[in-house]
């Protein structure tokens, strides 16, 4: 395991040689949740090794009880075996914690350029709120700074649900973690 | 992936069976040392990895009962959410005590083949606090403030634990628990500054559920028997009693002013001897699990 860093997102990157083919593949397969993100992008991806024709992925889940570790685990398989890989084996890390500072470059572009705000840098989880939330949450459609929070939990545990003031449009932020 | 629509994602002829019940995940731990550290004995660390499991699993049982019954659409995605974290959490710990325990047991054999008995959460977690006539929104609100700042607590120094594994449960879990804490809190606060009738029920959902509070904060002899491992959670009295006046502040409300439920010949929760509502909660939660075993979808 080395540490690479790519625009300013620090992932766990394999850069051992003979991970070659398998790599690209597992990196290309989609979030079932967030699909415009690859499992690449989401940053949930960790480790892909090949060994003769024996493939060790592993994924780390993004909250505890994440229901779509289980189609990501699914879905790796079958790319993996649809390109021939009959061996393929998937590892679920609970450690290093998963955070949405993981979310590559690439990844906050595609969110925004579909319509969800990406989640700031560093920001880690709400603390205790006793004042009225402060909005720091640009609408991904306009980029209007006055948005309103509608609810705090949105169509999955990793989304919150809020509407902007100037275009009026409901839209998803992905809250960080 | 590649499917024209989701009929086809479906009915793909893959061989991946899932069970009805946990998902079957093969190593949910990996990448965490798991070997039970020197000198901890490990009854007493399955047992500790089963109370703090069942805290979650039985709450998360509890708030999916809210599903479709809240008072709006975006509280009924919330609570659900909230209750998928916990049984996330629920399913690392319980995965966790049947490695310990090395009796085979799995999570689910361990959600949906134990009796009452040896459920081991606290009793906050099974009292019935609707919907229905168990409760209402306010008290359940008041629970989840009460619960998720008190594991919270726990959790932030779970983090520190000699057992890799219960601090990397723990790690992922602080970051969610802010979340629920967080939630309950500015609900607290909307009904208390809300009208008369909304301000009657939150103070009358604390005093509900305040009578088990104390139990919260009981050190168990198993918990003092873990020394770097498990959190007393007399360690965490102070800051939880700071927080949630905090939140009384904020809301006007006054800290309530009622007696604990007492323990049955000093036994609560965390030995097994739970309130009449555990039993019907159990035979609904483990109903199908017991009368399909080992079913697969």
């Amino acid at each position: 395991m080395g540490v690479a860093k790519a625009r300013g997102v620090v992932l766990p990157v394999d850069n051992s040689p003979t991970c070659g083919q398998a790599r690209a593949i597992a990196e290309r397969v989609l979030d079932p949740e967030l699909p415009v993100l690859t499992l690449a992008d989401l940053g949930v991806l960790r480790d892909v090794r090949e060994d003769g024709g024996r493939v060790t992925v592993t994924i780390t889940p993004t909250y505890s009880g994440c229901p779509a570790l289980d189609e990501m685990r699914a879905d790796l398989h079958r790319a993996l075996r649809d390109a021939g890989y009959e061996r393929v084996e998937i590892r679920t890390a609970l450690t290093p914690t998963w955070t949405t500072d993981w979310i590559s470059a690439d990844g906050r572009r595609k969110l925004a350029e579909h319509g969800i705000a990406p989640p700031q840098h560093k920001a880690g989880p709400v603390t205790l709120n006793l004042t009225p939330p402060v909005t720091r949450v640009r609408c991904p459609r306009c980029g209007s700074a006055r948005t309103t929070e509608l609810s705090r939990f949105s169509s999955t545990a990793c989304k919150a649900l809020r509407r902007c003031e100037d275009c009026s449009e409901p839209f998803e932020h992905v809250k960080e973690i | 992936m590649s499917f024209d629509n989701a009929y086809d994602a479906i009915t793909d002829a893959s061989d991946d069976k899932h069970w009805a019940f946990g998902t079957g995940f093969d190593d949910p731990l990996s990448g965490v040392d798991r070997a039970v550290p020197a000198g901890v004995s490990t009854a007493d660390l399955t047992a500790y990895c089963l109370m703090l499991a069942d805290d979650a699993l039985v709450l998360s049982q509890r708030l999916t009962e809210w599903c479709s019954r809240a008072p709006e659409l975006e509280e009924d995605v919330a609570l659900a959410n909230i209750a998928l974290d916990l049984l996330g959490q629920a399913r690392l710990l319980l995965t966790r005590a049947g490695e310990v325990e090395g009796r085979g047991r799995d999570e689910d054999a361990l959600a949906y083949l134990r009796d009452e008995h040896e459920f081991r959460n606290v009793r906050l977690v099974e009292i019935d606090c609707g919907p229905g006539p168990g409760g209402d929104f306010a008290v359940t609100i008041a629970r989840l403030l009460v619960f998720s700042t008190w594991r919270l607590a726990v959790f932030e120094r779970l983090v520190a634990s000699k057992d890799p594994v219960l601090a990397a449960i723990a790690a992922k879990g602080v970051k969610e628990l802010a979340y629920h804490r967080d939630h309950a809190a500015q609900w607290t606060l909307r009904l208390a500054g809300g009208t008369e009738f909304s301000r009657e029920r939150m103070v009358a959902g604390m005093a509900r559920v305040w009578p088990l509070y104390d139990e919260l904060f009981t050190t168990h002899e198993v918990e003092r028997s873990l020394p770097d491992v498990a959190v007393p959670p007399s360690d965490v009295r102070a800051e939880v009693d700071e927080v949630l006046d905090q939140v009384f502040t904020a809301a006007a409300l006054d800290r309530p002013d009622v007696a604990p439920m007492s323990a049955v010949a000093g036994k609560s929760g965390r030995d097994g001897v739970h309130t009449e509502a555990m039993g019907f909660l159990l035979a609904e939660m483990q109903h199908l699990a017991r009368s399909l075993p080992g079913a697969k979808w």
